[in-house]
């Protein structure tokens, strides 16, 4: 397969990161901020698969597995503790959790 | 460098990082959070369009099922059962110049970053020879090899820590019927 070079999509990948990064750093709702963890954890997944792909190695797609495995686990706990704190709070804004009591 | 072999792969490259791009812009810029939760679909589409270009046909299979069928589900799930359609106010700011200093952070790590691709040469490993990647096909079987011999104890452990993440989200999504007192009654 004709394939473009690796730093294409390392350059891509790097471009996702970024954009999630300043996603994740000026939103305040906890659902966005969450979204912007997926955008950070995709440019990671992008980025072992395309060094799989240029050193001839499958361990970059089998860590790429285990990542998406520990994000759908993430997720999962971090949108259970969304749900429980929108119950007390009746927000979902980062801004308006300033103290660890329950 | 860019020769026409490239051609058939450039277009590939283009409409992922196309969709990539125009996803997570999305995600970042629009107001209502179902909308951000589509853009989100849409960007991982585009990854999975990456991953099948490099020969990762398992991980784009998964990146569909997982991603934009479970967890992007979960979101607007979550997002339609709380009612949000929160505006969010982006121009509020409670911390002074945070989007400035944040847009300086973030473009100063990712030209680092590129910077440090163009400029060193650090992709010079040897090719491996133990868990080849079988080229131009997919790696289904490769990479079932490597799950289920090198990486096995890993491949336990994240079936505990599933068993762990449903446990948790039961834990903390239960409404709580003891206590009468706290219950905010939407």
């Amino acid at each position: 397969m004709n394939n473009v070079p690796a730093a294409w999509y390392l350059v891509l990948a790097a471009l996702l990161f970024g954009i999630g990064a300043f996603g994740f750093l000026t939103h305040r709702s906890a659902l966005i901020m969450f979204m912007c963890i997926e955008l950070m954890l995709n440019a990671v997944n992008l980025t072992f698969v395309t060094f799989a792909r240029t050193l001839s190695d499958i361990s970059g797609q089998a860590i790429v597995f285990f990542v998406m495995v520990v994000a759908a686990a993430e997720v999962t706990v971090g949108l259970g503790i969304v749900v429980s704190v929108f119950r007390r709070r009746s927000s979902t804004s980062v801004d308006e959790l300033s103290e660890m009591k329950g | 460098m860019i020769a026409v072999a490239y051609t058939q792969g450039a277009v590939v490259f283009a409409t992922s990082a196309l969709l990539i791009l125009i996803g997570a812009l999305g995600v970042i810029s629009v107001r209502n959070p179902v909308h951000a939760a589509l853009c989100l679909i849409m960007t991982l589409f585009g990854v999975a369009v990456a991953f099948v270009a490099q020969s990762a046909d398992f991980l784009a299979a998964v990146q569909i099922i997982v991603y934009a069928g479970a967890i992007v589900v979960l979101f607007l799930f979550v997002i339609m059962f709380l009612g949000v359609d929160s505006r969010e106010h982006v121009h509020f700011e409670p911390l002074v110049g945070q989007r400035a200093f944040a847009g300086v952070g973030v473009a100063l790590t990712v030209a680092g970053l590129i910077t440090l691709m163009a400029r060193s040469h650090w992709v010079t490993g040897a090719v491996s020879v133990s868990s080849k990647l079988s080229n131009g096909s997919g790696n289904v079987k490769e990479l079932g090899t490597a799950v289920f011999t090198t990486y096995l104890f890993a491949f336990e452990a994240t079936s505990a820590l599933l068993v762990i993440a449903v446990v948790g989200a039961v834990l903390l999504a239960r409404r709580e019927r003891s206590t009468t007192s706290e219950e905010v009654s939407q």
